[in-house]
């Protein structure tokens, strides 16, 4: 059974007068393991299909099975507690806490999966140790750089051990060098294993990936794996 | 998600915004603050007050001329008369009194030398008033039945009239004069400081009929009678004994009132606790609107903070929080604010209570809160925080967090 399962998804919003069709009938699979770009353009459903994948949001019409549940049919509490054990997200806008250290801020995910403070603690720390990021545990996001609070974020995203690492533009905000180390890290990331899903306009960021996905108006236009890149 | 957790996070937000919260909470902390500031002199006033009338004890009575106030002026006012002769009937015909003083008031000039003074009052007893009103010579001796029989021209005065006139270290057998009556000092009267509102030390005392002889024939007509009775079981009925007594010598017919009053000492407790419980409640009233008015503002504070924190919300729910998790830590910030408004209300009341009295006169006691005031200070505070917090905090849950993480 494959991780993610959409069949004939649908997204329409009402929007007063007109209806607008942001997802027209989506089919995919994606196996566990994958390392997948969702690409296309501003306006083509790439943002709604990420909604829907990161269990933020449910289709209008259709079917989304994710490890086998089917997450069109669950209630508020359900798909938080989904999108706890299930899910990380990372930003392009990083959107770590203000004012609240790197550790509290892996820890987050945490807190709301119940988890014991003393093995929140050892399991953040880890997570931070994973991204590189050990000795900034202490420091505040103003206190990082750009990429170190994407990798604080990204920390917090792998903490609780989800299925799949949902990323929205990871590096829109960073510049190339930064946003190198950080395509690095995700493909570190998925060598270890994790389920990585990328969503992003940038051809070369989506080279990174294994298998890319092209939306246009809502439906998925081509659906490649390129032959094994360089080294991977 | 733990409470404790939340807690931490509402003091990291209110720490973030020291200013603001302290500024909010006001309305809380001037609320409890006059709570705890009005029940702690109100627990003063009650303890000097019960000290000062436990002190006579529970036999203690008191007859006094009535007041004229719903009797026309002029001619009609003056037949409210009560004179040292209902005191002597009243000794003949009702059992049960062990002792009885008549008292007069007036005021005169006490002189000594080329020193003059103005005491609070003079007044005329006879030689029961200490053991009848628990007061205490300190030095020399009240007058005895023989200083009253033979009209002799003594005096006992308080301790501030002995610093007033420069007695000296010892003014017993001084010559003084009380108006223009010339005295011997045969005593002083212990210190015991300003007692409702009257400093008992500033106070001359004479013989009944000397000081008749000083304030004239019509000081006769306006006599209080105060005594003691046997046991504090026969009080109520030595009252009822006293009011017959007193309608058949005043010739008072069936149905009008009693031109005289008798007073017992729980009757007093009583009328001093309702006086001081209404006070409690106006208080009371002005404490309400306060904790409405921080309440309101503690509301539009958490409205902003939400506001403020949109993208926070929407992470915090990207990353798993439940709608009741945002709700709960909303509310807890809410709480968080009043209840630490509460805190520092019940810093300030205590201050503001331990200030006024020790600016008091007299000996009040240091201010005392007790703790069921403060647990009732506190637990208002929270129920204020919930109250107005809800709203604000069912705002935040309800946020969509598409839209919570897209906010600008």
């Amino acid at each position: 059974m494959a991780l993610i399962e959409l069949r004939d998804v649908r997204k329409v919003y009402d929007m007063g007068a007109e209806r607008v069709h942001a997802l027209a009938g989506v089919d995919l699979d994606l196996e566990r393991g994958e390392y997948v770009a969702i690409m296309g353009p501003s306006g083509s459903g790439k943002s709604t299909l990420m909604n829907l994948l990161g269990c933020l949001d449910t289709p209008s019409a259709g079917s989304y099975h994710l490890n086998g549940v089917a997450v069109e049919s669950l209630n508020d509490v359900e798909l938080a507690a989904i999108r706890n054990r299930e899910i990380g997200f990372v930003f392009q806008t990083f959107n770590l806490l203000a004012r609240t250290s790197a550790l509290e801020n892996v820890e987050l995910p945490l807190v709301y999966a119940g988890v014991h403070r003393r093995e929140r603690r050892e399991k953040a720390s880890r997570a931070l140790a994973r991204v590189g990021l050990a000795d900034r545990a202490r420091h505040q996001p103003s206190e990082l750089s750009g990429g170190q609070r994407q990798r604080v974020a990204i920390a917090r995203a792998l903490v609780n051990s989800p299925s799949i690492l949902l990323a929205d533009e990871p590096t829109g905000n960073l510049d190339s060098a930064t946003s190198e180390e950080i395509m690095g890290l995700f493909d570190d990331l998925h060598g270890q294993g994790n389920t990585v899903i990328l969503v992003t306009h940038e051809a070369e960021i989506a080279v990174h990936a294994l298998r890319r996905v092209l939306l246009r108006d809502g439906r998925v236009v081509s659906d490649e794996r390129p032959a094994a890149r360089d080294g991977a | 998600m733990v409470v404790a957790e939340n807690f931490r996070i509402a003091f990291k937000a209110l720490r973030a915004n020291k200013m603001r919260s302290v500024l909010t909470t006001l309305g809380i902390i001037i609320g409890v603050a006059a709570v705890i500031a009005v029940v702690s002199l109100v627990q003063g006033l009650q303890y000097v007050i019960t000290k000062e009338l436990q002190g006579v004890g529970a036999t203690y009575v008191m007859v006094l001329p009535a007041q004229d106030d719903n009797r026309g002026p002029g001619i009609v006012a003056r037949q409210v008369r009560l004179t040292w002769d209902d005191g002597r009937a009243i000794l003949d015909q009702v059992p049960g009194i062990r002792l009885m003083t008549p008292l007069i008031g007036g005021r005169a000039t006490v002189k000594y030398r080329d020193r003059q003074h103005d005491p609070d009052f003079v007044f005329g007893v006879n030689q029961n008033w200490p053991e009848v009103s628990n007061y205490t010579v300190d030095r020399g001796r009240f007058f005895s039945r023989l200083d009253l029989a033979e009209r002799r021209k003594v005096a006992v005065i308080g301790p501030d009239i002995v610093d007033e006139l420069l007695l000296g270290p010892d003014p017993v057998g001084r010559p003084i004069y009380v108006g223009n009556l010339p005295v011997t000092v045969i005593g002083v009267m212990e210190k015991r400081g300003v007692s409702l509102g009257t400093d008992i030390d500033n106070l001359v005392f004479v013989p009944f009929d000397t000081a008749l002889a000083l304030f004239g024939r019509s000081a006769a007509d306006q006599v209080q009678l105060r005594l003691q009775t046997d046991s504090a079981e026969v009080v109520e009925q030595v009252k009822d004994e006293i009011t017959r007594v007193l309608r058949v010598r005043h010739r008072i017919a069936e149905g009008q009132p009693d031109d005289f009053e008798v007073v017992l000492q729980d009757e007093i407790l009583k009328t001093v606790g309702s006086i001081l419980g209404s006070v409690t409640a106006v208080v009371g009233g002005v404490v309400g609107i306060a904790l409405l008015v921080g309440g309101i503002g503690i509301m539009n504070i958490m409205l902003v903070s939400v506001t403020e924190r949109t993208r926070e919300i929407g992470v915090r729910k990207a990353v798993g929080a439940r709608r009741q998790d945002v709700l709960v830590q909303f509310l807890i910030e809410a709480v968080t604010l009043s209840l630490v408004g509460g805190g520092l209300g019940v810093g300030l009341g205590f201050a503001l209570g331990a200030g006024v009295a020790k600016a008091l006169p007299g000996d009040w006691p240091a201010a005392h809160v007790p703790l069921w005031a403060v647990l009732l200070a506190l637990g208002f505070s929270v129920l204020v925080g919930v109250f107005f917090g809800i709203y604000p905090a069912g705002k935040a849950s309800r946020l969509d967090p598409i839209e919570a993480l897209r906010y600008e």
